[in-house]
């Protein structure tokens, strides 16, 4: 009798606990249902969260349509994607950059982008195969501490970096998506072979940060006098208080080295996403003229590359970059984390 | 019925072990090899080793040190720096990381992750050690004393080892601990398993290298659990009869009293004033403070309803086991206790990892909500609660029950009137550890967070990842504040029965 009454009582705790948690889940489902007849969708997002709530803020008001945002990297969601399947929230993947598109494309886990999406960008921004379309560009540069390396010093090709001059005065971000992009146009212009014994005088040479901001604040403070980023951490630190960056000088390699590629960030439509229309509406925004707009106004200073959009004034201008010329669907993610693995810097 | 419930909170606790084994099992062996016998697994091995040892030990130091100026000596205002020498609990080890390196980048590397974390993880040995302390019985010291030891040699030969279970066991947590922390070392640069665990996640989601990196690290804790439980050995530290409780005369401090000061003050300063008086100055001058009310509310208040919520449904989980337990003392029963106290030696990456894989594969429906979350906080966290329910229960012994069956009450009521009075108290306690643990978590949180869930460790987190130091301080300061009163809330109860 004792017994069963604690039983009782544990089994009502428990009860308790599920109805908590039930409730929990009824009041998310009611405030998605709340905005009436259009649906929300689900972003999974590897842009710069505060870039793309600038965007999705815009895209709501003109379309109405409400956007909740998954934020994470490039190659955590694409892979999440792919561990999802069909079973995925997601409704539209960004990225920034494209490997990690061209991962989820191989799966077909990509509805094709409508032509009007596709039709606002430069054909070279988008695969053969349609699966997913560029709505933005960042360029590869070289940063260095101004009173620490000279211009004679400066290294002529991202490719010298692995060479023993360079030992304790670089800095990277390995564990991040951009390096890893760099990594993958690296591979696609030179080779396995060249790329591994690259890697191999990387790890070797450099010091490893959490992230681009923080290569260039080590640059900044002299605690390496050079790192490989992109031209956006800079540009971003000028333009707020220069705090992190009045020591740092840019180098852009140009001349179509592989140290000058040019990174494409990616939208596209999931699959088995229910609401495919407003996806498609999403990325088309993303890529169209309002976006693009947003994009150049924002503070995120990175290039927009749809047809006609102006990037802003303080940027080198994009046609003066120079950038060697890649297939985007030859970027091999998923190769260069296991190369990278391979060489220890992961 | 009991019984079952309990099995299948066991089983739930060991998720991650069965993920683990599973994962290595099913993988082919050259795979396992080719992920674990590489370079980058060995110097992950030598950093995590290192930290480990340095800060162990210098921990021991510092908690036994400070614990025997408290207990055992005319310290003036003993009772402040208790509560000061505890407090840094209050402080999560990446809030004190985040105070320290946006001040100066020297301290990024093993010397300064040694001494950050060892400031922040010193009170898990002060507060056994100084507990136990308290407890000894004189008798042996004066024994000692009389047979002519000096107080040095009386320390050395006669207390130390008595005070093995403790500082043992205080450290065994400091080590699991380390094991576990990622968000202070991914920002000092020191890597360790935790932090490349998360990296390969970053790079791979919960690809082969991430969990294969996640069994070495399980394998880690479990060698850190048998070699305490081989150190401890099979002593007796118990002595025979109650002995007569009575205080302990002080030691007068004399001219050693300015330096004991300097060095209890100057510990203080090191691992509470620091971070907080960074604190303050990014929230004062930081160029990217900013105070987003809104932001700043609704985060904290996800923060403390999925404290809430982790603390009841650990509590829950961890009542009829405990209860199994103590009343049905049993083989099975106690393989069931073992079982939860597993969550103790598994970090919450390699539980985040695993319910991720397992939610995806066989349990959809959860998969990407706040249960998924709220079941890691549970599975990181019963061992706290339940050893809170088993020592409280062990305090209403079942004779209780019977004498009020006796006089009348019906089962209900007993516990009513009788058992829950008695173990309030108790379940209190480990519902505010396991609350405090929760708000304060960031690597499981980091994963697992359904989507537009924000915590006050996420938000803080996102913010020190693009350096905004500025912005993050707010969020940090929250954290404190929250956690700040259950700390003391805690210590005061100590205190309380320290005086008793």
């Amino acid at each position: 009798m004792r017994f069963n009454v604690r039983v009782a009582s544990a089994a009502a705790m428990v009860a308790a606990m599920l109805g908590v948690a039930a409730c929990g889940t009824s009041s998310d489902s009611t405030k998605t249902g709340q905005s009436g007849a259009k649906p929300t969708l689900t972003l999974y997002n590897a842009q710069h969260e505060d870039l793309m709530a600038l965007m999705v803020a815009d895209f709501t008001k003109a379309s109405g349509i409400k956007v909740n945002m998954r934020n994470g990297e490039d190659f955590e969601l694409g892979n999440q994607l792919v561990q999802e399947g069909a079973a995925s929230p997601a409704d539209v993947f960004v990225t920034e950059n494209s490997p990690a598109m061209t991962l989820v494309d191989s799966k077909g886990l990509f509805a094709t982008v409508e032509n009007a999406a596709l039709a606002q960008v430069p054909a070279q921004f988008a695969p053969t195969d349609k699966g997913w379309v560029g709505f933005a560009a960042r360029s590869t540069v070289f940063v260095y501490n101004q009173a620490q390396l000279k211009a004679a010093d400066l290294p002529a090709s991202i490719m010298e970096l692995s060479e023993p001059q360079w030992k304790g005065k670089l800095g990277i971000s390995p564990a991040g998506a951009d390096f890893q992009a760099i990594v993958s146009a690296v591979l696609a212009l030179k080779g396995e072979p060249a790329t591994v014994a690259w890697l191999k005088g990387l790890k070797d040479n450099a010091r490893v940060y959490q992230g681009n901001s923080a290569v260039m604040k080590a640059v900044n403070a002299g605690e390496i006098s050079s790192g490989v980023i992109y031209h956006y951490y800079w540009y971003k630190d000028q333009a707020e208080s220069g705090a992190n960056s009045k020591n740092v000088k840019q180098l852009y390699f140009g001349n179509q080295d592989p140290g000058a590629f040019l990174s494409i960030s990616g939208a596209g439509v999931i699959k088995s996403s229910k609401h495919q229309a407003e996806a498609q509406q999403l990325v088309k925004y993303l890529n169209g003229a309002a976006g693009q707009k947003v994009l150049s106004d924002s503070k995120a200073l990175e290039y927009p590359i749809g047809k006609g959009a102006a990037a802003n004034k303080v940027l080198k201008p994009l046609s003066e970059l120079s950038p060697p010329t890649v297939d985007l669907t030859s970027l091999n993610g998923p190769k260069v984390v296991e190369l990278m693995q391979q060489a220890g810097l992961l | 019925m009991l019984l079952l419930l309990s099995v299948l909170i066991a089983l739930v606790a060991l998720i991650p072990l069965f993920f683990v084994v599973g994962y290595i099992a099913s993988s082919g062996w050259e795979q396992t090899v080719a992920l674990i016998w590489r370079p980058r697994v060995g110097e992950l091995l030598k950093n995590t080793s290192l930290l480990v040892v340095g800060c162990v030990g210098l921990s021991a130091v510092l908690g036994t040190g400070m614990a025997v100026l408290i207990e055992r000596t005319t310290l003036p205002g003993r009772r402040v720096w208790n509560v000061l020498l505890v407090a840094p609990l209050a402080v999560p080890a990446f809030v004190n990381s985040f105070g320290w390196v946006s001040l100066t980048a020297r301290v990024e590397g093993y010397a300064g992750a040694l001494m950050i974390v060892s400031l922040s993880y010193y009170p898990l040995v002060y507060l056994p050690v100084s507990a136990m302390l308290r407890g000894l019985d004189p008798a042996l010291e004066e024994t000692a004393a009389a047979l002519g030891y000096g107080p040095l040699r009386t320390f050395f030969r006669v207390v130390l080892p008595q005070l093995r279970p403790a500082l043992l066991g205080g450290s065994l947590i400091v080590a699991l601990h380390i094991l576990a922390e990622f968000g202070a070392l991914q920002m000092l640069r020191f890597p360790t398993f935790t932090t490349a665990i998360y990296d390969q996640y970053r790079s791979s989601f919960n690809g082969p290298a991430a969990n294969m990196l996640a069994g070495v690290l399980l394998l880690s804790c479990l060698l850190l659990l048998t070699l305490e439980l081989r150190l401890r050995g099979h002593h007796r530290y118990s002595r025979t009869g109650g002995g007569s409780a009575r205080a302990i005369p002080r030691r007068r401090l004399r001219h050693a009293t300015v330096p004991s000061l300097l060095a209890v003050g100057g510990l203080t300063a090191l691992a509470l004033g620091v971070p907080l008086g960074s604190l303050v100055f990014w929230l004062v001058t930081g160029s990217s403070t900013a105070f987003p009310v809104g932001d700043l509310v609704a985060t904290a208040a996800t923060s403390l309803g999925l404290g809430l919520a982790g603390a009841i449904l650990t509590m829950t989980l961890a009542f009829p086991v405990a209860w199994l337990c103590v009343r049905r003392r049993g083989r099975l029963t106690i393989l069931l206790e073992r079982s939860t106290y597993f969550g103790n030696a598994v970090p919450g990456i390699v539980v985040a990892l695993a319910l991720v894989t397992v939610a995806i594969r066989f349990a959809n429906p959860v998969y990407q909500t706040t249960v998924l979350l709220v079941l890691a906080y549970a599975i990181m966290f019963l061992p706290r609660a339940m050893v809170s329910v088993r020592a409280a229960l062990d305090q209403a012994p079942p004779v209780l029950d019977d004498v009020a069956h006796a006089l009348g009450s019906g089962p209900l009521e007993t516990l009513r009137r009788v058992t829950l009075p008695l173990i309030a108290p108790g379940l209190g306690a480990g519902a505010a550890l396991v609350f405090l643990a929760v708000v304060t978590e960031l690597t499981a949180t980091l994963l697992l967070a359904p989507i537009g869930t924000r915590t006050l460790a996420t938000q803080f987190w996102s913010n020190t990842s693009s350096i905004a130091y500025g912005a993050a301080a707010p969020y940090a300061a929250l954290m404190v504040l929250l956690s700040a009163p259950v700390t003391l809330v805690l210590t005061h109860d100590r205190w309380r029965s320290m005086s008793q």
